[in-house]
């Protein structure tokens, strides 16, 4: 019997330079919110503190990092006429998921959240990730792409609600930082809340200063 | 009356864009010329209209605690509101179907206008929105049509009405980084200070 030699591909590293791209890419050059003006839509509402922010930005990690898991699995046996109904099924599995873990386990979040949980369903980002990329990569590949756009979308809305918070209400995580400073200075010294802050406006104006910011240090320019 | 005031709240108080944020994505993709920003506004308050009652009907009858009981008293216990997101985006992607194959044959000339937009309106958040807080606020089947019909109409005016400020906009001197996006959502919230004045009107 001859011995026959199966040229083997050498596997590809767990963390090769090219992966390393596919989560550092959305950070900031290709950043799913600022550049792709993708999921601004269930994002803005919940920005108005950091506590929700975050829980909202942990829902959003999850489900575009399972969905994008899942529906690579399945890529090859999705008929590509009905592949827009099968996404939203596993998107929607996965967010009553999500849904019902958090009315079981923090209950005034869920009630805080109320409907934009709900609304992930319909963020344009998973949706997104699912076309553009899920369907026509490996798993492996899909999860780490999945991941690094729900990075660069959580960093964008922590940040707005850090400044949203700390100039609208005084404070950060609920720590009122304003109260420590006027503390600091006797009591005649008191720091003023904006309350634009608070309202939906502020939401509009701390995201397009930042996006200013953000396109200004990429160098990128919208035509 | 109270349906009226239900109306005019949900056009301009509870306005989808500038209250709730709903419906950004293709507020923001579409706003460039008024004609096309007329066509999704006209397509988003038909969609909003039937999906929400319709949705309340599911929602009252089956979905709901208890809903099941007009088909056996055994089922009255059956609580499936966790299937409400799943089963709503299913209404809603039939119904953009329905719509789209109803207009297709009988007004043409409309279906060509809103060409693209019409399939799209499935994975707007502003319809899945629509549906949920009418769940969450327990409207009755009249409340639900007039509170879809008034959300669909406040989103309509709004990207009509940024659509005629981004036109004028295109003569004016914009810094790079601000271009597009930037500048857009700063508008965005210039107009909401504008809607705000509507938030002290006692309904």
């Amino acid at each position: 019997m001859s011995a026959e030699t199966i040229e083997k591909k050498p596997a590809e590293a767990l963390l090769s330079k090219r992966r390393k791209k596919l989560v550092t890419d959305p950070l900031i050059d290709d950043n799913p919110v600022t550049i792709q003006v993708l999921g601004i839509c269930s994002a803005l509402a919940v920005t108005t503190q950091m506590k929700p922010t975050l829980v909202m930005a942990i829902a959003v990690i999850f489900v575009i990092v399972m969905s994008n898991f899942l529906i690579s699995l399945m890529r090859n046996t999705i008929p590509s006429r009905v592949r827009i109904i099968v996404q939203l099924a596993v998107v929607a599995t996965l967010v009553t998921l999500v849904n019902e873990v958090l009315k079981a386990f923090a209950y005034d979040m869920y009630k805080e959240l109320s409907v934009f949980v709900g609304l992930i369903i319909t963020n344009c980002i998973v949706m997104g990730r699912l076309e553009a990329f899920a369907l026509g990569n490996k798993p492996y590949d899909s999860i780490l792409d999945g991941f690094g756009s729900a990075l660069g979308y959580s960093w964008i809305i922590l940040t707005v609600a850090f400044f949203r918070e700390l100039l609208g209400s005084g404070a950060v995580f609920g720590i009122p930082i304003y109260d420590y400073i006027s503390g600091l200075f006797g009591p005649d010294f008191q720091l003023a809340t904006n309350g634009l802050m608070v309202s939906p406006v502020g939401a509009f104006m701390v995201l397009g200063l930042l996006i200013w910011v953000q396109r200004t240090k990429t160098g990128y320019v919208e035509h | 009356m109270d349906l009226f005031n239900l109306g005019i709240r949900s056009i301009f108080i509870d306005n989808m864009i500038f209250a709730y944020f709903l419906g950004m994505c293709s507020f923001l993709a579409v706003s460039k010329k008024v004609t096309t920003a007329i066509g999704l506004g006209a397509a988003v308050i038909f969609v909003l209209t039937v999906t929400v009652p319709v949705n309340w009907l599911l929602n009252e009858y089956v979905l709901k605690e208890g809903a099941l009981s007009w088909v056996n008293a055994g089922l009255a216990d059956i609580d499936l509101s966790f299937l409400r997101f799943i089963m709503f985006i299913a209404i809603i992607a039939a119904m953009v179907q329905l719509v789209e194959m109803v207009v297709e044959k009988f007004a043409p000339a409309l279906y060509g206008a809103l060409g693209i937009f019409l399939p799209l309106i499935a994975v707007n958040c502003a319809i899945l929105g629509g549906s949920l807080f009418m769940a969450q606020r327990d409207y009755t089947l009249a409340e639900s049509a007039v509170y879809g019909f008034g959300s669909g109409t406040g989103f309509c005016l709004a990207i009509v009405a940024l659509a005629a400020i981004r036109e004028k906009l295109k003569y004016s001197h914009v810094p790079n980084g601000l271009k597009g996006l930037g500048i857009t959502m700063l508008l965005t919230g210039l107009m909401g200070i504008a809607f705000m004045s509507f938030m002290g009107i006692d309904l």
